[in-house]
């Protein structure tokens, strides 16, 4: 029987090829036979081997990864809207490939009784079916075929397989191109570009196109004065324009592009100048698709105008940590460009959700990441920890100006856990009015912890204090930050209870030198390594840092950088300390990888020897900064 | 033992004193077949508000079956129009409407011996015993969890977070980035309920070590 569910879960089928061609009444009749399966990150739908469901998969919501077990190569990503598992079912085979939950997803299983007779009935939805075997990468057979293609145009094999497979893809396109009229002047279309941050313009008339506007042709004719700025879109425009049909790939679209010698592909319904535009392939859209590179992605997140596109570029960045680690960048390299790249994230992020506020801020605001995200030491995504300081305002407009921000923060926090960055498990985002204040009230909440140092208070200001403003006017932060140097003049002991608060996690080695796991809870016998290791060692460097007052240094590495050019007795201790931080940091990124996690915990008898070995050095050095931290700030019988 | 460890073994200790003793709700939660559900109603009095509809659906372990829905529209003698405001559901309006008793007959013959999970279960639960009591049909008797008291549960212990006593569907629905364009109306609350379900029954799942029917309590 239709009800609300079976609805909704029409709604959502008709929107994607095969179900877009079935009739209303059919839609609706196999939407009630679905079954709702949620899956949680890592869960499994099926593994290879396995007798084949009853019913094929949709992806509705999150992401599901095929993978094949013999040799863990990851086959397809399947991302909303996509089909999975089918083959096998139509084949009468067993799973060749094992399907597992990449982010928490909910699956749509579709019985192949009731969805068979569509594929007879509808002569769209078969040709569909056999094209998507035949050319995408939905089948392994299909990745095989590819491969051979690419034999024969003599693809360079030193790039790897899945990237290889990327250029028989479709490129995905702008199906919105920026278009102007022939009577339009050159420089309305200049400001049209400025305004719209494109490099090329369409000169159209009743949807087809007559020519195209680059910089190049703005360049030559306007710039160099041959023509007036009032010169009209017709005059400058380069005619006709190259088209081509829209499914074309990327390879195909790199050797138009090559072989015309330009840098934008129009493409029509038809192919030809005679039917109307769909969209347009710029050579950055090509770029984006082929490259993992940091400008390219840099740029994708400033253009992005919907936290969608964020997301993906965000994957995008992933995929470049991947491969740093991989092949053993620097680590201090690689944190700073992927800590840019994760900024630019959350600012291109911020940037969205404000343009969709009703209003402009009332007034002045920052927008704070705290944390491992203020160090910016971020380099996986882990939970977000954030808050806002605006300026003061009258006392009768400050209820309505918290309640602005807060409505923006909501927002923002939604938009980053979109793209893959967790609620703060005890609520520390500006979200939450504790977390979205004035300046003068910040000062206030500072101060109490300053003076009143407390076990909360600490641990508050342990995660404060690494704050470093991501968004929007820094002046307010400065202020602060100066508040904060005056308040701990006037409560010295503020930092005996920070350097209590930093000696509080035990050194990570045992008494017999073993690795001290956790005793109980859901990580038993893992070795918690933000908690034993990178704590101790970024607790250390806060309270050393802020007691030489010093604030505009947020990163661990960076302050033992600067406390051994501060002093020179201790040089050495402090920049083992920054060497094994980023050891440490390396480790947990590797892990995280891994496992597709925060990295947070690890199991030990994954570990190689050498690893063991490599881990238990950087024990040393975090017991020796223990001391230090201990004989310095007077803290006794704390260290192990 | 963890604090975790030992607040479970007492709050285990008081359920087996306080309820009768139920050794078979030690089991893996997954091992039940739950009913979700959800009804609207024409207000807030026990006494003289209705049941205006009700949303069930069934679930076993993670997967729900769309087409084992259950979504019944009442007869209306009472009308409450302000009511109706919030939910959208006019009088007779072109739906298949059936009687009080008809209805409470098909919800407790689809219930069955199933554990009834809500969204402030009592609530719900209270409204539909009074419509079966009405009829002169025997209350359900089912086990029942609520899902605004489960979530509280996989919340961090922390100085810093303060727990509310209980949480709207809204805000479960926000925290698991849930879609709330069928809020109101019953079979989608319901739908909501049970997604949110799902993911609580995961995330304690992780928290304990051989989570049971009991911990969700």
């Amino acid at each position: 029987m239709k009800n609300i569910i079976s609805e909704r879960v029409a709604d959502f089928l008709k929107k994607y090829p095969p179900f877009n061609e079935l009739h209303e009444k059919d839609l609706q009749q196999l939407s009630q036979e679905v079954t709702i399966v949620h899956r949680d990150k890592g869960q499994v739908v099926f593994s290879g081997g396995e007798t084949a469901h009853p019913h094929f998969y949709v992806v509705h919501k999150g992401a599901v990864e095929l993978r094949n077990e013999g040799n863990n190569e990851v086959i397809d990503l399947c991302d909303e809207g996509d089909i999975f598992g089918l083959r096998p079912l139509l084949a009468k085979e067993e799973y060749i490939l094992q399907a597992k939950a990449y982010e928490e997803s909910i699956l749509y299983a579709i019985p192949i009784e009731t969805f068979k007779p569509y594929t007879q009935t509808y002569e769209e939805i078969g040709n569909f079916l056999i094209e998507s075997f035949a050319s995408n990468t939905r089948s392994p057979y299909a990745k095989l075929q590819a491969e051979q293609i690419a034999a024969v145009i003599g693809s360079n094999s030193t790039l790897d397989q899945s990237s290889r497979m990327l250029d028989f893809q479709p490129v995905s396109f702008t199906k919105k191109p920026v278009c102007c009229k022939p009577q339009t002047t050159a420089k309305a279309v200049a400001e049209i570009m400025t305004k719209k941050k494109v490099g090329s313009v369409l000169v159209v008339e009743d949807k087809f196109p007559l020519g195209i506007i680059t910089d190049k042709d703005l360049r030559n004719n306007i710039v160099t004065g041959k023509l007036p700025v009032t010169a009209e879109a017709s005059e400058i425009m380069s005619s006709p324009v190259i088209t081509y049909p829209a499914n074309l790939t990327v390879t195909q679209a790199q050797m138009a592009m090559m072989k015309s010698g330009i840098s934008h592909l129009c493409l029509t319904a038809d192919g030809t100048t005679d039917s109307k535009i769909v969209g347009v392939i710029s050579k950055n859209d090509l770029i984006v698709a082929l490259g993992n590179n940091p400008s390219v992605l840099i740029k994708a997140v400033k253009r992005a105008t919907k936290v969608k596109q964020v997301k993906a570029a965000h994957k995008g960045i992933m995929r470049l940590l991947q491969g740093y680690l991989d092949n053993n960048i620097p680590m201090s390299i690689t944190l700073k460009i992927i800590s840019e790249l994760n900024d630019a994230c959350v600012k291109q992020v911020i940037h969205i959700c404000l343009e969709k506020m009703h209003a402009p801020p009332p007034v002045p605001f920052a927008w704070l990441a705290m944390g491992s995200q203020g160090r910016r030491e971020q380099l996986l995504k882990t939970d977000q920890d954030n808050a806002i300081i605006y300026q003061d305002v009258e006392p009768k407009k400050e209820e309505a100006t918290q309640g602005y921000f807060l409505k923006f923060a909501t927002k923002v926090n939604k938009a980053l856990q979109q793209i893959g960055y967790e609620y703060c498990p005890a609520e520390m985002m500006a979200s939450n009015p504790d977390w979205c204040k004035n300046l003068a009230a910040w000062k206030l909440t500072v101060s109490g912890w300053i003076s009143n140092p407390g076990k909360e208070q600490v641990l508050l200001s342990s995660i404060f204090f690494d704050y470093n403003s991501v968004y929007g006017d820094s002046k307010l932060v400065d202020q602060l930050s100066q508040h904060i140097f005056e308040a701990t003049e006037d409560y010295p002991k503020f930092f005996y209870h920070l350097a209590e608060g930093a000696l509080q996690n035990p050194s990570p080695s045992g008494f017999f030198r073993d690795f001290l796991v956790e005793q109980d809870g859901a990580h038993k016998d893992f070795f918690d390594l933000k908690r034993r290791a990178l704590m101790p060692l970024t607790d250390a460097a806060r309270v050393l840092i802020l007691s030489q007052k010093i604030k505009s240094i947020s990163g661990t590495v960076e302050r033992y950088e600067k406390m051994a050019e501060l002093e020179e007795n201790n040089r050495e201790l402090y920049l083992s300390c920054s060497y094994a931080t980023k050891a440490l940091l390396k480790f947990r990124a590797k892990q995280g990888m891994l496992h597709h996690d925060s990295g947070r915990f690890i199991a030990l008898n994954t570990l190689s020897k050498e690893e063991k070995i490599k881990l238990k050095r950087t024990f040393k050095t975090i017991k020796e900064i223990q001391t230090l931290i201990a004989v310095r700030f007077k803290v006794s019988n704390k260290v192990v | 033992m963890s604090g975790i460890s030992i607040s479970r073994f007492f709050s285990r200790l008081w359920r087996s004193i306080t309820e009768a003793y139920s050794d078979d709700l030690y089991q893996d939660p997954w091992k039940f077949e739950f009913v979700v559900l959800d009804t609207e109603t024409t207000g807030f009095d026990y006494y003289t508000d209705r049941i205006l509809c009700v949303g069930a659906l069934k679930l076993r372990e993670d997967r729900i079956n769309v087409n084992d829905c259950l979504e019944i529209y009442l007869d209306q003698q009472h009308y409450n129009r302000e009511s109706t405001e919030v939910h959208g559901i006019l009088k007779n309006e072109g739906r298949d409407c059936v009687q009080e008793r008809e209805a409470m007959l098909r919800l407790s013959n689809y219930i069955g011996d199933a554990i009834i999970v809500a969204h402030h279960t009592r609530f719900d639960m209270t409204m539909i015993n009074k419509a079966l009591k009405r009829q002169g049909l025997p209350a359900l008797k089912n086990r029942t969890l609520d899902t605004s008291k489960m979530y509280r549960k996989t919340l961090i212990t922390s100085p810093l977070l303060r727990k509310k006593q209980s949480y709207s569907l809204d805000e479960l629905a926000d925290k698991f980035n849930l879609s709330k364009k069928d809020r109101h109306t019953a079979l989608g609350d319901a739908y909501i309920t049970a997604l949110a379900f799902i993911r609580i029954v995961k995330i304690l799942r992780k928290k304990y070590l051989n989570l049971t029917v009991m911990d969700l309590m």
